[in-house]
């Protein structure tokens, strides 16, 4: 769906990170946590392509008593990375943007019974927040998050406010635990047995050990992809990762937009 | 009254000449949620090869000022899967469906071109000689006039459908190659594809691309599309299908103007899913305001 919206806030989180609300249509909420939107921060050709991003929150502001009326919002975390997410960290209340969304397909929330494990990342955190908000629902969550030092770790709070049980990691040891996010994991799952579902978004080499940990111990996990794309639905194979039937008489390529971004670690060719 | 839009190219005739450009538009379908398919001239299909490619490894598209490089390098998956699995959707929408195909070798375009003769669903055929992204094929016969005709000459003999020759920008003399199509017995030609460029990474000291280099599209590039739209529809006879950089109705009437029968938008259709039906429409309105009966009465029409 396309649609504009109107910026209701905008404000950084940590030295480099923005957390930006937006208006949205009623129909976002039956999006799904772990689909993205694709943003054209403004109406120019430089940038040119849109931008994509995680969902973190998708909500309702009730009706205020100064007669405002009941307004869908959505929310998204970013990171200052180029061009356009610079442009995004400087606008303000009233903006309006141009959006594509929702995309992709999203999470499967498995067994309610089962314990969920979310592991993040850095900005990876962004699309556990809607997962964690809809998980608490009906299961037991535990967050583990890293980055590689304290400004990396964001939006503890929201987490823990949900009821969620959080440890916190960083390279440099400036917040929690020093070393790897999913070496923390690791040792906690140790400690039980149990069904268990892996929810994960970060960096590369983190997917690719939370993949490796769920392998070797047969727990069921998704992660959620992020990759350079132009369209945001299947159509420029820009943003296409090996499938784990991939090989170079057989190819077998999928695009993170539409296929993804959420996987389950199975369906991807891990190096 | 309503301005007559219409277009023709080779015997197909377009409602009007808004033509989705390949490797923008996927198969079609991917876009039905979001614009009219209706309310376009044709669309183009993903480059077709006989058999299923990989394309090229990944990082395959950067952005850069205006444009953006992309090295996808063909992904497409092949001609049987594209009849089996693509063609049902284009049986549903009276839009006609236009192939652009690429081979290694003269023997494959022609293969393949006969293999599409036989599908009704497809109403014509864009041969690629133009491709920047890959080794072999494309580029090899888009750059030198012999090797083009050669090409055009054996896929012509294999087909009665419309055939259109996608041109490249990156050749000395862009007439030269043209009139070399024209008289191989191209229906029509369309240009250009994207200009061979690259992007670097000053931190890691690396080419953006796992290609290195890449086509560049966007508004970067309608300078030079409008150029050498300009000097071929003056050399040949034949319909040009103008291709560069056209983000808004005011970028088409730009190529009608310089000389071209249709346009084909292209990387426009990844910011905006539903820019063709839109341009299409702004077009429609614009003969509509300024009084202008037929679209054909702006083609060429750039006082010089």
């Amino acid at each position: 769906m396309l649609f504009k919206s109107m910026v209701l806030s905008n404000h950084e989180v940590s030295p480099g990170y923005y957390r930006m609300r937006v208006t949205a249509p009623p129909e976002l909420l039956s999006a799904s946590p772990g689909q993205f939107v694709m943003v054209k921060v403004r109406d120019s050709i430089d940038p040119l392509l849109r931008r994509p991003f995680g969902i973190f929150d998708i909500g309702v502001l009730p009706a205020a008593y100064d007669g405002g009326c009941e307004q869908v919002y959505l929310e998204m975390l970013y990171k200052v990375v180029g061009k356009g997410t610079a442009m995004m960290a400087t606008l303000h209340n009233g903006d309006v943007l141009d959006f594509l969304a929702p995309l992709g397909n999203g999470f499967r929330m498995g067994n309610p019974q089962g314990e969920k494990v979310l592991v993040g990342g850095g900005i990876g955190l962004a699309p556990l927040y809607f997962l964690a908000k809809k998980l608490v629902e009906n299961s037991k969550v535990r967050l583990f998050i890293g980055g590689r030092t304290r400004e990396d770790i964001l939006c503890v709070t929201e987490f823990e406010r949900l009821g969620i049980e959080t440890y916190v990691s960083t390279d440099d040891g400036t917040l929690g635990a020093c070393g790897l996010v999913t070496e923390v994991m690791e040792r906690h799952l140790t400690e039980d047995g149990g069904d268990k579902t892996i929810f994960s978004c970060g960096p590369m080499p983190m997917l690719q050990a939370v993949a490796d940990i769920a392998r070797r111990r047969s727990i069921a996990c998704q992660v959620s992809l992020e990759a350079h794309m132009a369209c945001g639905m299947g159509a420029c194979l820009g943003c296409v990762v090996k499938g784990s039937e991939h090989g170079d008489s057989h190819p077998d390529y999928r695009c993170v937009c539409k296929e993804g971004p959420v996987f389950n670690f199975q369906q991807l060719m891990w190096v | 009254m309503k301005p007559d839009m219409s277009v023709e190219i080779g015997s197909l005739k377009l409602r009007n000449p808004v033509i989705t450009a390949s490797g923008t538009f996927g198969y079609g379908e991917e876009f039905k949620d979001y614009l009219n398919l209706e309310e376009i001239g044709a669309i183009i299909t993903k480059g077709l090869s006989l058999k299923p490619r990989a394309g090229n490894p990944t990082p395959r598209i950067v952005e850069t000022p205006a444009g953006m490089l992309n090295a996808i390098g063909l992904q497409n998956v092949g001609v049987d899967a594209f009849i089996e699995k693509k063609t049902p959707f284009l049986r549903t929408i009276s839009t006609p469906a236009i192939v652009n195909l690429f081979g290694n070798t003269i023997e494959e375009y022609a293969e393949l071109a006969s293999r599409l003769e036989q599908v009704p669903e497809v109403a014509g055929i864009e041969v690629n000689i133009s491709c920047p992204n890959v080794k072999q094929g494309g580029i090899v016969f888009g750059t030198d006039p012999k090797a083009a005709a050669t090409v055009v000459r054996a896929v012509r003999s294999e087909t009665t459908k419309p055939l259109i020759v996608k041109l490249s920008p990156n050749v000395t003399d862009v007439v030269e190659m043209a009139v070399a199509c024209a008289e191989a017995q191209a229906d029509a030609l369309s240009l250009i594809n994207t200009l061979t460029g690259m992007a670097v990474d000053l931190r890691t000291r690396r080419p953006v691309l796992a290609n290195v280099t890449g086509g560049l599209s966007g508004p970067a590039i309608k300078p030079v599309a409008l150029r050498m739209v300009w000097q071929v529809a003056k050399a040949v006879t034949l319909p040009v299908i103008g291709i560069g950089g056209i983000m808004n109705a005011t970028d088409a009437l730009e190529f009608i103007l310089a000389g071209a029968t249709a346009i084909q938008v292209g990387t426009a259709n990844f910011l905006d899913p539903a820019a063709a039906g839109i341009i299409a429409r702004e077009m429609e309105q614009y003969l509509a305001e300024n009084g202008i009966a037929a679209i054909g009465e702006l083609r060429g029409a750039l006082q010089v």
